[in-house]
């Protein structure tokens, strides 16, 4: 990499892009690298647009409507292996960590009260696990009515952190198959697909009991008195990576120049939302707040964006890390990141077969573009806007083998088979929907 | 006077300002207590029904209390509509800074560079209220339009000849109650798989919405000018066949001023229909109008949602008010032209 590049001898193969995102609090690097000039000073003509669902948004950077789109984790990996699309999509910008949560109505957190322990300050005792959950859908079931809930998109984050909890819990969210693309084979509850922004009111029409979304999905339910957030995704897994910026490879080949400029401006955006311990937040939250980005109230944003999290009306508690966008190298790709998802599509059947170690290996390398996010990185601290130690120079591109996990099972990026074997519920080894349909259901806690 | 009067009555009842008849009436003389009832009946009564539906409207809206909030009022509204131009000059003074800055990097670089490429791009912020308005305009004009280029001389040919009419009859009863939440869909495939260029001149969501607007809207123009054609003076066509008038010089020179009248009502239906299917087609589609405002808004759930959603509710009822004044008074211009 040649470190004497400066910003403006970067020759843009185009200058006039459009990017799209969906109205949740993570596109915060794109609203910033707007309204701070950082797209300008890469000589960058950028417009942000927002799209009506993830499957619209997917499909118009498919088509070329849009030059590039915050995209969830799972988006591009499912793309490229040709489940629910087909599309070489790429990504060498990972958005952020963490941010999301569960919540479920009134009355299903007024049932599961009863079985969550109570701290020695008489609160609930965090983290709630689905083990209080599981007597509440026992019941449902008991009478004969469906126990519905709520996630964004068949491969996102939300989808397989609400399985995770689920199946955590001894509670079978299902699986998927080449005849079930619901995703409700063997299901103690069902999962369906509502927008994000569309989940408050679909909860408030009873349509579901409960969902997992992202930011200010969660915070919104409470401040209009609909429902209870019980877990954040970082209770479920520490630090997890959540949305990335996607571009097809096509463009990314085309373009490598402008895809570079693209990914200086975001990572200064995220220095941005992150710098001085979160001291920018409030501004970002007055940002996000616009109609033409989040649009939500800004009080409603700036309870989970400024370091706190708001669980039962009134029970709010720090979550410093709850939204993540550039600390812990939270914006470079890792391979591992992606090979997670990979197992969870392997383990709810979204990928049919049996796949060697090496099958997630390459795939996760032909998706996630380190190099290309190192190649900005030098740039920028060649620019001067950013330092030696901001980024992991010599990573192979796997996070060390990490077990904070709320059931404390070990992933390790490098053994994806034997991390499936290890997970009580789920598709493993051979296993295909059919085989384990019989013996699935009602999994004991683990 | 009272004659001029007389013949301006119907342009102003068109117009929607009829009260003024009775002014003028008074104006030039008339009995002041016929033309005050007069103009109690024209203006007095709408203003005070306007008034009470504004009352009620305030007054049930506070006791209807959705997550958003109680379900804004007038005065909220009316709030709402003025934040929304207000944001309109902010984002002006945004372009104009946009535009200033860029010139400024241009100058830069030929300063630095004197052969250097330099070229202005456009402006990357957000479409205005305006903005949004100009662009269902602009497409539910062009969807129209495309209508009516079909519609049109399909419905002469079908109104000529009984054979052509018994071909497409059945078609065009199935095709005509379709909703355009049905069409969108496939035209938004097909769109993406033939509109192809890497620099494309329109968006595909503006084309998608046109196209729907006209699969949409081009069932009464084309309905209405076969009968319109069918129902031409046999006479009329007689004298055109005795005078050896060619197939064309007939069609333009009898049959169509003949139609005019139907096929204007047609035309006036269609614009109806297709701006009403034009919000739902801009929703899904997400063409950048009003459509995609009332979308957006809901998305956003803020405290100022609703009230914003509805300036848009009205809005959208205006223009499409307006819109069917202007046809009416095409419609009543030809159709005077065509009698005479």
């Amino acid at each position: 990499v040649a470190t004497t590049v400066s910003a403006q001898t970067l020759d843009l193969e185009r200058d006039e892009l459009k990017f799209g995102f969906i109205k949740l609090t993570d596109m915060a690097p794109l609203a910033v690298a707007y309204e701070l000039g950082y797209f300008e000073d890469e000589g960058l003509y950028v417009t942000l647009e927002p799209q009506a669902n993830w499957k619209v948004l997917l499909d118009r950077v498919i088509t070329g409507e849009l030059d590039g789109a915050h995209m969830l984790a799972g988006q591009p990996l499912a793309a490229t292996i040709g489940f629910g699309t087909n599309a070489h999509v790429v990504t060498a910008f990972s958005m952020d960590l963490n941010g999301n949560a569960i919540t479920v109505s009134n009355d299903v957190w007024r049932a599961m009260k009863a079985h969550v322990p109570a701290g020695a300050d008489g609160r609930p005792l965090h983290p709630i696990k689905a083990d209080a959950l599981k007597p509440v859908v026992d019941a449902y079931r008991a009478a004969g009515k469906p126990f519905n809930l709520g996630m964004v998109f068949p491969v996102s984050t939300h989808n397989y952190e609400l399985r995770y909890w689920l199946a955590a819990g001894g509670i079978h969210p299902g699986y998927y198959s080449a005849t079930d693309t619901s995703g409700q084979t063997g299901a103690d509850v069902l999962l369906s697909v509502t927008p994000p922004p569309q989940m408050p009111a679909t909860l408030e029409a009873g349509t579901i009991l409960g969902y997992s979304v992202g930011e200010p999905w969660n915070q919104q339910a409470v401040i209009k008195g609909i429902g209870v957030p019980v877990i954040t995704d970082y209770e479920i897994w520490k630090n997890n990576p959540e949305k990335v910026f996607g571009v097809t490879a096509a463009w990314a080949e085309a373009n490598p120049n402008t895809h570079l400029a693209v990914v200086k401006a975001l990572i200064r955006a995220a220095m941005w939302l992150d710098a001085d311990d979160n001291a920018n937040r409030r501004e970002a939250v007055e940002l996000l707040a616009r109609p033409a980005y989040v649009g939500a109230d800004a009080a409603v944003i700036g309870n989970s964006m400024t370091g706190t999290f708001e669980y039962e009306r009134g029970d709010k508690r720090a979550v410093p890390d709850f939204n993540v966008f550039f600390r812990h190298f939270a914006t470079y790709p890792y391979y591992s990141d992606a090979i997670w998802y990979l197992t969870q599509m392997r383990r709810w059947g979204q990928i049919a077969e049996q796949k060697p170690d090496e099958w997630y290996a390459a795939t996760a390398k032909s998706v996630y573009l380190p190099d290309v996010y190192l190649e900005a990185a030098r740039l920028l601290v060649a620019d001067g806007h950013a330092k030696e130690g901001d980024f992991p120079w010599t990573s192979d591109g796997y996070r060390a083998p990490t077990a904070d996990f709320l059931d404390g099972v070990e992933y390790d990026g490098r053994r994806p088979n034997a991390y499936l074997e290890s997970l009580a519920i789920g598709l493993k080894g051979r296993d295909t929907p059919a085989t384990v349909r019989t013996t699935a259901t009602g999994g004991a806690p683990r | 006077m009272s004659v001029l009067i007389a013949r301006v009555n119907p342009y102003l009842a068109m117009l929607g300002v009829g009260w003024l008849v009775p002014i003028l009436r008074m104006a030039s003389g008339d009995s002041p207590s016929v033309q005050l009832k007069e103009l109690w009946r024209e203006l007095g009564v709408p203003m005070v029904a306007i008034a009470l539906f504004l009352a009620a409207w305030g007054g049930v809206a506070a006791r209807i209390e959705t997550s958003l909030g109680a379900l804004p009022g007038p005065k909220a509204v009316w709030a709402e509509a003025e934040n929304l131009v207000a944001e309109h000059g902010t984002e002006r003074e945004r372009r104009a800074e946009f535009y200033a800055r860029q010139e400024a990097r241009n100058a830069e670089a030929l300063a630095e560079n004197p052969g250097a490429e330099v070229r202005v791009r456009r402006y990357t912020g957000k479409p205005t209220y305006f903005d949004q308005i100009f662009t269902s305009l602009k497409t539910v004009f062009t969807g129209f339009v495309l209508g009516v280029l079909v519609a049109v001389p399909l419905g002469v040919l079908a109104g000529l000849s009984k054979t052509v009419n018994a071909a497409i009859n059945p078609l065009v009863q199935i095709m005509k109650p379709v909703s355009p939440l049905a069409w969108l869909p496939i035209v938004t495939m097909v769109v993406s798989a033939l509109y192809v260029s890497s620099d494309p001149l329109f968006q595909k969501s503006f084309i998608t919405s046109a196209i729907t607007v006209t699969l949409c809207s081009l069932w009464p123009t084309l309905i209405n000018t076969a009968v319109g054609v069918a129902s031409i003076d046999k006479d009329l066509m007689n004298v055109g066949r005795v005078l050896q008038l060619g197939w064309f010089t007939q069609v333009f020179r009898i049959v169509l001023p003949s139609a005019l009248p139907l096929i204007f009502t047609g035309l006036r239906l269609s614009l109806g229909v297709g701006w009403m299917v034009l919000i739902a087609a801009e929703m899904l589609a997400q063409n950048p109008g009003l459509g995609k405002f009332v979308w957006d808004e809901f998305q956003n759930g803020s405290s100022e949602s609703l009230a914003r959603i509805l300036v848009a509710v009205f809005t959208i009822g205006i223009i499409g008010f307006l819109l069917d004044r202007i046809m009416l008074a095409l419609q009543a211009a030809v159709t005077h032209s065509a009698t005479r």
